[in-house]
This record gives C-alpha cells, sequence and structure tokens, in this order.
C-alpha cells in the first residue's frame, strides 16, 4: 500500500520516474500542454474580460487620435498607409506588450507565481496561454482601428483579412516580449516602465513614416519586433501588393515571436524558483 | 498492493515528510537612497521534522518565525542553502518540481486568481493538475458545495471579503486530490463559519483517504484544537515538538496571570515592584507565568491595598500554547495570536 492509494489519484496515468528511489511514492499525473495552455488562456481571458475592457478603449482610442493628428500632416501615399498600419499595431503593443510585461512583473512580485509553481503545469503553456489571451484581446481594437484608418485616409479594405496573419504574429513578438521583461525585470515598477517604454518605442518608430527619420533611428526601427508587423500590413494597402514581401516580414514577426516566447518561458522558470 | 508501494511502506514507515538539517539564509539587501537595507536573516536554522501519514501537523510561531520560508522550501519553490527534504520517498530539493504532483499547496497570496470567478478559478487549478474538463467540472462543483460557496460561485475572488476570498483559494487547492495537503496560514481573516467549513473538509479527507495536512498557523487556538502535531517555531528553529498537550504539560504547574493596569504599573507598591523583572509587558498589559500558590499572592495584593487604585481588570488562566512559547525561550512577545 503506498502512502495514498495510486486509485484514488486523479487520472491514475501514473508511472514513477526511473531515477526515483524504488521506495518512492507515486507520483499524480502531470498537466499536459495542449489541455492546460487551454485552461490558462481561458481563464486569463476571463480576466482580461473584466478587468481590461476600459484599457482596450483607451488604447483604440489612441490610436484613432494619432489617426487624426497625422491626417494633418500626411496626405494619402505611402505615408497614410503606414500611419494606418502603424496605429493598428500599436494596439497589439500596447495590450500585449504594455499590459502582459506589467501583468508577469506584478504576479512575480506578490507570490502569484507560486500558485502556476505548484501546479504540475508545463511553463510554456502558463506563458503561451497568457500570451494567447493578451494577443487575442487586442483583436478587435484592432479591427477598429484599421477600418477607421481606411475610411479616413480613403484606403482600399480589401486586403484587411491580412490582420488574421498580422494580429497572431505581432501578437506573439510583442506579447513574447512584453512576458520577458516583465517576468526579468527585477522589480515589478521595472516592469512597467520597461513594458511602456517598449509601447512608446513602437508609437515613435511605427506609426512616423520611416523616411523622414535619421538613420540611427531607423536602424532602432529596423530592431524593433512590432515594424515588421507594420511594414506587413502596410504593403497590403498598394494596388498590387507584393506578397513575397509580406510573407518575408510576417515571417520575421513568427521568428521573434518564438525567439521571445522561448526566452520568456525560460524566464518564468527561473522566476518561479527562488 | 504492488510491490514497489509494499516497498515504500516498508522503507519510509508512516513518515510523509521527513525534513533534516534544512537551512536557509536570505542575503543582506543594501540600502538604496532612502530606504534603509536589511541585514542577513537565517530564516530556516537546522531543521528536523517528521509528518506522519494521516496527522494534521501545525507549524505555530509568530510573524516572521520563518513558517512561510519553510513551507516554500518543501514545497519545491524554494531551494535550501542546505538540508534535504523527502516527501512519499521523493526527493524534493533535488527535483523541486516533483513537489507539484503530490502536494497541494495554499499560499499567503492569492494574486493569481484574484481576478477570477471563485467557480472559474478552483476549474483552472483543476485541470492544471492534470484533470481534464468533465472531472475538472465535477471536483469544482463538489467542493464549492462542500464548502458553501455555492452562492458565491459567479462572483470574482477580487470582490470578496478577506474570508471568503481565502476559502476560495482553499477550495481551489481542494480541487484535484492530493495525498498532502501545505495550506499557509487558510483561516486568515475567516468568520468561524468559515474556519468550521476548513476544518470539516480537512477531516474528512483525513478520515476518507488518510490525506496528510501541514497547516501553518500563529493561532494559537488554532493550534490547540485542530492538530495533531506541533513544532513550535522561533527565529528559523524548531524550539520544540509534540502534541498540543504535550506541549502544555511541560508548563502544567503554572498559572498565567494577566493584569491590566489603568495607566501604568504602580510601582511604589514593593510587592508590585518585586514582579518586575518576571513580566511580560506590553503597553498597559503584563503578563506572568507563576506558581498557583504564587498566582493567589499576586492576585490577593493587587485586589487590596494601594495596587487596586491602579488595578483596571486581571485574568487568571491555565497555560496555552502562548505559555508554552514563552517558556520555551521564544523571543518574540507578540504575534501569536489568540481568536
Ligand atoms: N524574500 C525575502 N528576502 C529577505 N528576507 C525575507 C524574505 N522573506 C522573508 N524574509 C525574512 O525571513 C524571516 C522569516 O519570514 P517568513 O518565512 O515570511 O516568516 P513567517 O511566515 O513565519 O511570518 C523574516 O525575518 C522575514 O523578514
Ligand atoms: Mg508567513
Amino acid at each position: 500500500m503506498s502512502v495514498v492509494p495510486a486509485e484514488v489519484l486523479p487520472g491514475s496515468v501514473l508511472a514513477v520516474d526511473e531515477t526515483a528511489r524504488p521506495a518512492a511514492a507515486e507520483l499524480g499525473p502531470r498537466a499536459r500542454l495542449w489541455p492546460s495552455l487551454c485552461a490558462v488562456y481561458r481563464a486569463q481571458l476571463s480576466r482580461a474580460r473584466v478587468a481590461r475592457i476600459p484599457l482596450l478603449f483607451v488604447a483604440t482610442f489612441q490610436s484613432i487620435g494619432i489617426m487624426i493628428l497625422m491626417r494633418g500632416v500626411v496626405d494619402g501615399g505611402a505615408e497614410a498607409q503606414a500611419v494606418v498600419a502603424g496605429s493598428s499595431v500599436l494596439v497589439v503593443a500596447f495590450v500585449a506588450l504594455n499590459l502582459l510585461a506589467q501583468y508577469f512583473g506584478q504576479l512575480r512580485a506578490s507570490g502569484g507565481l507560486d500558485h502556476y509553481a505548484t501546479l504540475p503545469v508545463p511553463p510554456a503553456a502558463v506563458v503561451l496561454g497568457a500570451a494567447g489571451a493578451y494577443a487575442s484581446f487586442t483583436v478587435p481594437g484592432t479591427v477598429v482601428t484599421a477600418l477607421f484608418g481606411c475610411v479616413l485616409f480613403g484606403l482600399p479594405v480589401a486586403h484587411l483579412w491580412v490582420l488574421v496573419a498580422v494580429i497572431p504574429l505581432a501578437g506573439a513578438a510583442l506579447a513574447g516580449l512584453g512576458a520577458a521583461l516583465g517576468l526579468l525585470a527585477p522589480r515589478p515598477e521595472l516592469a512597467t516602465l520597461l513594458g511602456q517604454l517598449g509601447m512608446s518605442a513602437a508609437l515613435l518608430l511605427g506609426v512616423l513614416p520611416a523616411d523622414r527619420m535619421p538613420e540611427v533611428v531607423r536602424f532602432a526601427r529596423d530592431l524593433l519586433p512590432s515594424t515588421y508587423g507594420v511594414e506587413a500590413f502596410a504593403r497590403t494597402f498598394g494596388p498590387h501588393p507584393d506578397w513575397a514581401f509580406v510573407l518575408g516580414d510576417l515571417a520575421v514577426c513568427g521568428v521573434v515571436g518564438v525567439v521571445s516566447l522561448a526566452v520568456a518561458t525560460w524566464a518564468y522558470r527561473r522566476a518561479a524558483v527562488r | 498492493m504492488s510491490t514497489r508501494a509494499a516497498q515504500a511502506l516498508r522503507h519510509s514507515g508512516d513518515v510523509v515528510c521527513a525534513v533534516r538539517g534544512l537551512t536557509k539564509t536570505y542575503p543582506a539587501v543594501r540600502g538604496r537612497r532612502g530606504t534603509p537595507g536589511t541585514p542577513e536573516v537565517r530564516a530556516t536554522d537546522d531543521v528536523r521534522l517528521d509528518i506522519r501519514r494521516g496527522e494534521i501537523f501545525g507549524l505555530l510561531g509568530p510573524n516572521g518565525a520563518g513558517k512561510t520560508t519553510l513551507v516554500r522550501q518543501l514545497t519545491g519553490l524554494m531551494r535550501p542553502d542546505r538540508g534535504s527534504v523527502e516527501i512519499l520517498g521523493h526527493d524534493i530539493v533535488r527535483h523541486p518540481e516533483r513537489a507539484a504532483r503530490i502536494l497541494a499547496y495554499l499560499g499567503q497570496e492569492s494574486t493569481a486568481l484574484d481576478e477570477l470567478t471563485v467557480s472559474l478559478a478552483a476549474e483552472t487549478t483543476g485541470r492544471l493538475r492534470g484533470l481534464d474538463v468533465r472531472q475538472a467540472r465535477a471536483e469544482r462543483d463538489a467542493v464549492l458545495d462542500e464548502l458553501g460557496l455555492g452562492p458565491l460561485a459567479g462572483r470574482p475572488i477580487k470582490k470578496l471579503s478577506g474570508g471568503q476570498r481565502r476559502l476560495a483559494c482553499f477550495a481551489a487547492a481542494l480541487v484535484g486530490e492530493r495525498p498532502l495537503l501545505v495550506l499557509d496560514e487558510p483561516t486568515t481573516a475567516m468568520d468561524p463559519v468559515a474556519r468550521r467549513a476548513v476544518w470539516s473538509a480537512v477531516d474528512r479527507r483525513r478520515a476518507e483517504r488518510a490525506t496528510t495536512v501541514l497547516l501553518v498557523t500563529h493561532n494559537v487556538i488554532e493550534a490547540e484544537t485542530v492538530l495533531d502535531r506541533v513544532a513550535v517555531l522561533d527565529r528559523g528553529r524548531v524550539i520544540a515538538c509534540d502534541t498540543p498537550s504535550g506541549l502544555k504539560e511541560r508548563v502544567a504547574g503554572e498559572v498565567r496571570v494577566e493584569l491590566l493596569w489603568r495607566d501604568r504599573a504602580p510601582l511604589e507598591v514593593p510587592e508590585v515592584a518585586a514582579l518586575q523583572d518576571r513580566v511580560v509587558e506590553s503597553g498597559r498589559r503584563w503578563t506572568l507565568r507563576l506558581a498557583p500558590e504564587e498566582a493567589r499572592a499576586v492576585v490577593a495584593t493587587v485586589t487590596g491595598g494601594a495596587a487596586f487604585a491602579a488595578l483596571d481588570d486581571f485574568t487568571l488562566a491555565t497555560p496555552s500554547l502562548e505559555d508554552v512559547y514563552l517558556a520555551l525561550g521564544g523571543a518574540a512577545q507578540q504575534g501569536l495570536v489568540k481568536a
């Protein structure tokens, strides 16, 4: 008889690690990646719904306000495309980068990570679930901003469907970055600050037309993952979009997304056991 | 009975959790501008414990005694500097990730669940403990029902009172059965009804499944009424470990006298002045542990003559675990709660 009969444990798909000593009791099941990712996603989406709707409005109004301001400066052409694309992706940056950095920074500082760390859940499920929820949460704001921009600047709406790829890929890149910043920052105020700086960078470097920037700033712009989401989206407003370039930009977003989410997962592991 | 399980019984007897020489020191923090630094703190100091199967084992100590630091090392959340932790035969220092598959932990903080509804918090926790959707929902409903949380199921945890919030987090800890429950001050801020719900849920699991419970508390009444055995913790060290009644026997020959003065002790009365180096003083309150005949003499003194004019109130009581703590040389004069 083990200390608790195996039949009592849920699931009972019980395997004792080979390295465990023979005297060791059987372990409870691990939560598998996909189901636990879905559970975290669902929980995070529900808390975002309760607590973050006002912030989504703020993000959307901020982007719409910027477009109205820029209306006086640029008139049509490539610059207008860049402004609309930049303002739309800015909503993603606001929520996925800024708010997620804040969330993980506070969760870590307040000991909230203990809850997840004492559940047999893969770290990737916690990070991806939260990142996915925050990225999905940006969808309505991004779509509204893009539509409003198209009307304001007289851009075609024919290829807005590309947002289906832009939001998840830019979302992955920015959410991964936000989660990593939040989990790595030594103090929660610093996490908040970094998230906000990241968002400001996305605003300045993504919305303002690139051609008018000095060389250094343009280099910084190339380093920011949101830039590639903006560029991919902006290209689709043209009369004959070059889909190869669109795909190339989206691929960069995707790669940055994979890398930053991997870093965030590593940072989570590190933060969970102190 | 499997061979492996039979071996488990033979090798470890009935000890669920064995702690040896556990030591953890928080490094000194240098002060920044405006904030003073903190010195190095040895929060767990050479702790040795054996927690047996099916018992409610308590860690009692004032705030800052190191209870949370100790349980965080047992749950794999914190790596000790030295020492070993073995739970059901698993080396938790070497394999901290296994703790999550053996025990359920209720921490002092609830921030991870705060913005979820009571029901979603319980369900999600169950799913992350490896249950499938159907099981998680069934267990969620059973546990919420058992704890009387049904009417609050749809409310966000953040919007509940402190005690209700604790109860909701306790519910989440129970979804997805575990042989060991580690509860860090579970009943803080709870009303008596909620406390009773917690203790009967714990008792039921112990009776039906021989669940073992490690309970952290700074409440002596709780410790005396619910614990089978208790380790008294002071400045990171276990200063005693026994049943509550066993501990109280150590001070059985004594009586506790509490004197509450109107504004200050009348030290001009020689009998009162003579007591001064034996009291534990906290504001206007004096606490004395005395042999019964001494206590009688003190009461006679303060209820007559000049001292009586300065006296507001007094009580005489048999010793509690708090007196045990003080008798054992516990350093904190406050921090243990009697409620
Ligand atoms: N993260 C930390 N860094 C430095 N010191 C800490 C930290 N956490 C706790 N301490 C110190 O360690 C001691 C024990 O704390 P803790 O384990 O929280 O006690 P308890 O749970 O019994 O109230 C206290 O002196 C506390 O100030
Ligand atoms: Mg504590």
